[in-house]
């Protein structure tokens, strides 16, 4: 099993998390009723080390779950020794990105480095789909080496499934990212497009 | 009696029987309670702004310049002015009564709630007067960034913050004073048994004799449970006091110099140290004090409620021992996004040791829940109620922030609306709120004297109001996140407009039920006792001298 973008992970989760809640609720419902009867009995005997054995796997099995069916995690740990297929280096100042593409097109399965440096504020870099959904993001901070040059906030990610995706700061930054009427100035429509993929992903 | 003649008078409630240590815990809760109708009311504002062109309210709340002043002042309302001055009153009120030894000044404790209140109605006037907006996350240098913000309502801001954290740390002068007192039950007991006590250091060496078949360590601990989560809590309540005075003055200096026509460099600060240093202590109110804080009141309410001993004790002695190391060391998980965080720290404080709190938080679950049912049949009182919601709450809301302390999934929730509604709001609102109002339930009685609350059928209505309101806005707010919605982003044109206006129903539902409680609880004290609360104590006495087991004896079917 293995995600090959945000939207099949954030299905997965869903459905997931939705299974548990209601879980959850029902199972402190069912508590809560049974509190009230005295001719209430345990339905299952939990052992308590096992319950804390439950527990440890939980958090730790959760880790290895997504970093064996998630391929970012791994990339990203070891981005510094992989050759992207592209890199695109851009900043951003006073609200507005400088030296940004008028677009990027990317070829299937290509691997993407986005190199982005902030001039002054803390910043985001995120793309999302035309529906709104979040495809990546990562922070972006100000700051500069020794010698002066503008730290690197970079992120490789490989494309597996065709789409265009809007651009936008993830990050607060204060009130100058909006026009008087809220509309984001950092926004920028179809920045990138993914093309050659199959239908369901992938070449 | 009329409600007219309810609403002056109260049901029979006598401000001048109540004693100075119950008059400065309800003043407190009346501050905190108006605080909670602020900051539903800012949430309210926010979420139907959120709504997109549907909403109704004037233009002037989706300006940015506004619309970010109140998302700004919204947590500092709501967690301090609220939720710290709430869970203070009823710390300096628990820990006299559950050790049986006075507060150590009465004094102390109105200066707390005074400057918890001034220190947050001052940041709220510079948010709504300036429209000073770097949120409270105050990522450097968006703080001293006086091209957006003015300097003055900068200095105005941190001068509130600043206040309720000298609040605060008179709030645990007090605590740790009245603990150490050498009075009553432990007028023998030495500083390094109530220290070996504070930090559960006998929970521990309890289970190591068990493990290596010798006589307990100590058959009667130095300090009940629940006083030990607050000792414990107490010291996460210190460290994250000083960490956010050193960011306040900090921004102080900056803000200070500007004004002064001398602006200072902000790029000598560095700005992923500082976020790790303020997430450090940020998250130590997060990942610290409201879980062990919490822990120990689902261990307190759920013995009082109960009459029993708690289910392995020891175990949760040790377990807040555990939260206490596991809070120092998680704050990385804020940092999974920042590219330059060293990549060590995003898996072992990030991920690993974040975990732990899934087991910290589910011991304290399981033991509560075991707690309660050794004790079968209870009542289901209003306090049994809340505590269960209480557990809902947290059952929701921590898991949903374990699956975002993953660097998989963080790439894809960072900032979205996943973490603050689905976690926050779900552990602030239902897991934190419905605990106090357990609380409030279990401490009615004592704290007012028997006051009678005026409806119960208004109770019922305001815990169901609540929790489903609750639950629904932090759901629909989690879905929107999952549908990519960012957190600290402002939506005109009803981007996510369904979820949205589910969201803001369930909101108005919180708010409703707000005001029903408040109903209640004002037509229980009437208006002159409310009045009277304020007023000073006849009675000078600083602790209170009802045996905590005679709580349980209501409860019993």
């Amino acid at each position: 099993m293995t995600f090959t973008n945000s939207a099949e992970l954030l299905a997965f989760h869903e459905t997931a998390y939705t299974i548990y809640a209601l879980l959850i609720i029902s199972v402190i419902a069912w508590f809560g009723y049974n509190l009230t009867r005295k001719e209430a009995k345990s339905i299952v005997r939990i052992p308590f080390y096992g319950y804390i054995a439950f527990l440890v796997a939980g958090g730790v099995g959760h880790h290895i779950f997504t970093y064996n069916t998630i391929p970012w995690v791994s990339q990203d740990i070891t981005r510094h020794s992989i050759t992207p297929d592209a890199t695109y280096k851009f900043e951003i100042e006073d609200h507005k990105w400088i030296g940004l593409p008028k677009k990027i097109t990317v070829q299937c399965g290509q691997t993407i480095e986005f190199d982005v440096r902030s001039r002054d504020l803390v910043y985001g870099f995120g793309l999302f789909r035309q529906d709104g959904s979040l495809v990546l993001q990562m922070q972006v901070n100000p700051g500069t080496d020794v010698t002066g040059i503008l730290e690197s906030n970079d992120l490789l990610w490989t494309f597996n499934h065709n789409g265009v995706f809007n651009l936008t700061s993830t990050e607060y930054s204060g009130p100058a990212q909006y026009s008087e009427d809220g509309k984001d100035l950092m926004f920028v429509k179809n920045f990138v497009e993914v093309v050659g993929c199959e239908d369901g992903g992938k070449k | 009696m009329s409600i007219v003649k309810n609403l002056i008078n109260g049901t029979n409630f006598d401000h001048t029987s109540l004693n100075a240590l119950q008059k400065v815990t309800l003043r407190a809760v009346v501050m905190s309670f108006l605080f909670y109708g602020l900051v539903a009311i800012e949430g309210m504002i926010m979420r139907m702004v959120q709504t997109g062109p549907v909403n109704p309210l004037p233009e002037m709340f989706s300006h940015p310049d506004h619309y970010f002043s109140i998302m700004t002042v919204h947590p500092i309302v709501g967690i301090f002015g609220s939720t710290y001055q709430l869970v203070f009153a009823a710390f300096m009120f628990l820990v006299p009564f559950l050790t049986k030894k006075p507060l150590y000044s009465i004094k102390l404790a109105n200066f707390v709630w005074l400057m918890i209140t001034i220190g947050t109605a001052l940041a709220w006037i510079a948010a709504f007067v300036w429209q000073y907006a770097p949120l409270y996350t105050l990522y450097w240098p968006l703080p001293a960034d006086t091209k957006q913000f003015s300097a003055i309502g900068g200095i105005i801001f941190i001068l509130g913050v600043a206040l309720i954290m000298v609040g605060t740390l008179g709030f645990i002068y007090n605590i740790y004073a009245t603990i150490f007192q050498r009075v009553g039950v432990h007028k023998d007991k030495t500083t390094k048994e109530l220290l070996i006590s504070g930090f559960g250091i006998d929970g521990m060496l309890n289970l190591w004799h068990k493990l290596t078949g010798r006589p307990p360590y100590t058959k009667e601990p130095a300090l009940a449970l629940p006083v030990v989560a607050i000792f414990r809590g107490t010291v996460d309540t210190f460290l994250d006091a000083i960490v956010i005075l050193g960011a306040g003055v900090l921004v102080l200096v900056y803000l200070v110099f500007d004004v002064a026509g001398h602006p200072l460099d902000v790029a000598a600060i560095d700005a992923l140290l500082y976020k790790n240093y303020f997430w450090w202590g940020l998250d130590l109110v997060a990942d610290g004090l409201v879980l062990i804080y919490v822990a120990g009141s689902w261990y307190l309410l759920a013995t009082l409620i109960t009459g029993q001993k708690l289910f392995m004790e020891n175990v949760a002695r040790a377990a807040l021992m555990l939260e206490l190391l596991v809070s120092w060391m998680v704050w990385s998980h804020h940092l999974l996004a920042d590219q330059n965080q060293p990549e060590m720290m995003k898996l072992i404080s990030g991920e690993m040791v974040t975990a732990f709190e899934l087991l910290t938080q589910g011991l304290a679950l399981f033991i509560t829940l075991v707690t309660l049912w050794k004790a079968r049949p209870l009542k289901m009182t209003m306090e049994l109620k809340y505590l269960l919601g209480g557990l809902v709450g947290f059952g929701l809301a921590v898991p949903a922030a374990i699956i975002q302390a993953d660097m998989g999934m963080n790439r894809v929730l960072h900032n979205t609306q996943w973490i603050i509604m689905a976690h926050v709001h779900i552990a602030l609102i239902v897991g934190l709120y419905m605990t106090l109002y357990s609380a409030l339930y279990v401490l009615w009685p004592i704290v007012t004297n028997n006051t009678k609350m005026y409806s119960s059928k208004l109770s019922n209505v305001h815990f169901w109001m609540y929790l489903i309101g609750g639950i629904g806005m932090g759901a629909f707010g989690g879905m929107a996140g999952l549908d990519g919605m960012l957190r600290r982003h402002l939506y005109v044109d009803g981007e996510f407009n369904t979820l949205m206006i589910l969201a803001a129903v369930s909101g108005s539902m919180i708010l409703i039920a707000w005001a029903i409680f408040l109903f209640n609880i004002v037509m229980s004290v009437g208006i002159k006792g409310l009045i009277g609360i304020f007023l000073p104590a006849q009675d000078p006495t600083a602790s209170y001298g009802i045996e905590p087991e005679k709580v349980a004896e209501n409860h019993k079917v």
